[in-house]
């Protein structure tokens, strides 16, 4: 039964990107990823994918011309900027967040770790202006370069069958967005073993870690599993104990500053990229709910060994120092103080050095083939 | 020349001065009687269950419940006026636990009105709870033009209290438990019953009474103890004025009701939430049709399908904003027009079914 649910959902995804298949290189079957959500106003079709490539990798559209999509989701690092902590944009000034990968974030709910972006069409069109990353003014730079770029204006005219100032920034972040939904990765030695019956693909030491994983460790109930895919998110927002634990005593003044201040969703977006303190209120910026301080999305784990460093913040170095954060109940050193905003699953795990070890090992087993060379290097294995 | 009227003239500006200042307490209280728009905020947060586990250890999850919406009240803006803590700060009613809980209460920043639970209560009949926060286990008060009563409504029959237990620790657990037949209905007695009286005699009668309890002033499920033996009597001492209110806790739930011309609103607990007891079909219940449900709670989530309130005293009526975690927050306000509390975000209008009369 499995195994037929899996078929169906593989059909449902052939079936989906259709127009995009060619473009897919055999080794990314997407064994364990859903059906691809795609919106009705984006088709994708392979000019469009290539022109959102070029749109992606072009520095141009940044104020120094030295910064683009990719120098902060680097293809060659799987789509992040690794092993910095925070990213850097224009004349080398640092944000406040670690680089998200852009693999499978077609499949996220929402976009940016405090999800105040709906879908990657939107997300596209804010680091572009803000100031300590890509540093434009407003998107005019963008729309004069490709209603006069000849190559822009031959892509253009194919993909949308638009020329001059009929191109504006939405067909701009809808092909980048069409790009960006080509960068799904399944596949890895455990979906292998439980979505293809491999009983061989994970090796003891992983299994005992999908046990621990499932069960004491209590990752699925955020990282989710399900019976026939698995993103290893719930889309939602946690307060797991990272960042906020910097800010415990000042978080009346910069929570009730952020009440009384009206600010528009563009000066959010510039506000907690340029203030850290501001940063670690998490959602509770986008929202002002209580329930969201401190909180930030779930990530996927797919790939994770590759993606490194971790958290929102970048702050842990290694895999094994999350789990150990985690198995210390929310704080990232054993008996330093709990924020009294903690998510109410965040609790100590009681794991043995084994068992975070095992753990450890079962998420380098989250690893699609063409990201296990990186991986490989980035974990030092 | 006439110089003394302009000395004059300011003297007579001066005393009317003078006069209106010495009387500007008052005026205000006048004014808040007068003008229907007067309104302020407290918090409520109830049922915290502090659990004593051994030493120094107590259960953390509770522990996280109330520190996490005692740090959340802190942050509201505009600041309430004070907040009621509705009763159950204990498990077991120890020392430890109490202790502790008046510990984490005490980072609030405004001041805190408590109300005995029974949770609190039948270890030691509520002498420690009452030495720890300095307070009688029935009290009053008036705020803004707004006559306030904390009730004692967990107590029972002097026989059940005081000759039919070997241990005061046994009397605690048996109390301490939902459908056990051991357990006793609770009450408000005779003998606060009169006090009320005698302190509501002297509040006119278009003041707004609000009336904090820990069980509802309403019978609801007895087998739960979601229930006040003499609640009729009680309420039958709040019918004369043109507005009151009963907030209560111990049901863990979102529930409200209009009997007459009292409005009922239950609290959410930090600790846990109970079920809707219709769930429970062993028994008759004599309980308002469920047209809201409950969220389920995820048990992963320790903190979900729990919660503390926020309320608007719009006029001297109960406006119930609900801080739910994992969950939409809700609001259930007086509706004038139907003249009962109304749950304003979630039921559509065709699926409502009004309030009961009466139980």
């Amino acid at each position: 039964m499995k195994r037929c649910l899996f078929f169906i959902a593989v059909a449902g995804f052939l079936c989906a990107v259709g127009a995009m298949a060619a473009l897919q290189p055999a080794a990314s079957s997407p064994l364990g990823l859903p059906p691809l959500p795609i919106p009705g106003d984006n088709q994708m079709t392979s000019e469009k994918v290539a022109l959102g490539e070029k749109l992606f990798l072009d520095k141009r559209f940044s104020s120094t011309g030295e910064v683009s999509c990719s120098t902060c989701h680097d293809p060659e690092k799987a789509f992040t900027d690794g092993p910095l902590k925070v990213s850097e944009g224009i004349n080398k000034l640092t944000g406040t967040r670690n680089a998200p990968t852009v693999l499978n974030a077609a499949y996220f709910g929402s976009q940016f770790w405090d999800g105040r972006s709906p879908d990657l069409e939107d997300q596209a069109l804010h680091p572009f202006l803000n100031p300590v990353e890509m540093g434009l003014p407003d998107h005019q730079p963008i729309l004069d370069i490709v209603r006069t770029d000849p190559d822009y204006q031959t892509a253009f005219k194919q993909v949308f069958g638009m020329s001059g100032e009929e191109i504006t920034m939405k067909q701009v972040t809808q092909a980048i967005a069409a790009f960006e939904r080509t960068k799904v990765a399944g596949d890895s030695p455990f979906d292998r073993y439980f979505y293809g019956g491999e009983e061989t693909a994970l090796t003891d030491q992983e299994k005992r870690g999908f046990d621990l994983f499932v069960n004491q460790g209590r990752c699925v109930s955020c990282h989710r599993i399900e019976q026939t895919q698995a993103l290893f998110t719930d889309n939602r927002f946690h307060n797991v104990g990272v960042g906020i634990n910097t800010i415990q005593g000042d978080v009346p003044e910069l929570a009730g500053a952020f009440i009384k201040t009206k600010l528009t969703l563009e000066e959010v977006d510039h506000k907690i990229l340029s203030d850290k303190r501001t940063s670690e209120l998490g959602r509770f910026a986008i929202t002002k709910g209580f329930d969201d301080l401190g909180s930030f999305k779930t990530p996927t784990l797919r790939n994770v060994a590759a993606t490194a460093p971790y958290f929102h913040d970048g702050s842990a170095a290694t895999l094994r120092d999350v789990v150990v954060h985690y198995n210390n109940g929310g704080v990232t050193t054993k008996g330093d103080h709990v924020n009294d905003f903690l998510s109410g699953g965040i609790r100590p795990l009681d794991l043995s050095e084994d068992q975070i070890d095992d753990l450890v090992a079962f998420m380098e087993a989250l690893t699609s083939p063409e990201y296990a060379q990186l991986a490989a290097a980035t974990s030092g294995k | 020349m006439n110089t003394s009227n302009p000395n004059r003239r300011d003297f007579i500006k001066g005393a009317g001065t003078i006069a209106a200042a010495s009387t500007l307490p008052l005026s205000i209280v006048e004014m808040a009687f007068a003008d229907p728009a007067q309104s302020f905020t407290f918090a409520h947060i109830s049922d915290a269950h502090i659990q004593h586990i051994r030493g120094a250890e107590f259960v953390r999850n509770w522990d996280r419940g109330l520190i996490r919406a005692v740090a959340e009240t802190n942050l509201l803006q505009p600041k309430p006026d004070f907040v009621v803590f509705g009763g159950d700060l204990a498990q077991l009613g120890m020392k430890e636990e109490l202790d502790h809980g008046a510990e984490m209460l005490s980072r609030l920043d405004y001041p805190v009105y408590p109300v005995l639970g029974e949770h609190d209560y039948y270890l030691d009949l509520g002498e420690y709870w009452s030495q720890l926060f300095k307070r009688e286990h029935y009290y009053s008060w008036d705020h803004k033009g707004v006559h306030f009563v904390v009730l004692n409504s967990i107590l029972t029959t002097d026989e059940w209290t005081h000759e039919r237990w070997p241990t005061a620790r046994q009397r605690m657990l048996e109390m301490a438990g939902l459908d056990n037949p051991n357990g006793s209905p609770f009450m408000v007695g005779e003998k606060q019953r009169q006090w009320l009286a005698a302190d509501l005699d002297k509040v006119p009668k278009d003041t707004p009474v609000v009336v904090f309890s820990h069980s509802p002033i309403q019978k609801i499920y007895k087998g739960w103890n979601f229930w006040t033996d003499d609640a009729e009597e009680v309420q039958a001492l709040l019918h004369p004025f043109t507005t009151a209110t009963v907030v209560y806790g111990h049901v863990h739930q979102i529930q409200y009701n209009q009997i007459g011309n009292i409005s009922f609103h239950a609290v959410m607990a930090t600790a846990w939430p109970w079920p809707y007891p219709q769930a429970y079909a062993q028994a008759e219940s004599q309980l308002p049709k469920l047209t809201v449900p409950m969220n389920r709670a995820d048990p992963f989530f320790e903190r979900d399908a729990t919660g503390w309130q926020f309320v608007d005293l719009k006029s001297g009526r109960v406006s119930m904003e609900y801080n739910l975690y994992s969950n939409t927050n809700r609001t259930v306000a007086y509706n004038p027009e139907t003249g009962q509390p109304e749950d304003s975000v979630y039921q559509a209008a065709g699926g409502r079914i009004a309030p009961q009369i009466h139980y």
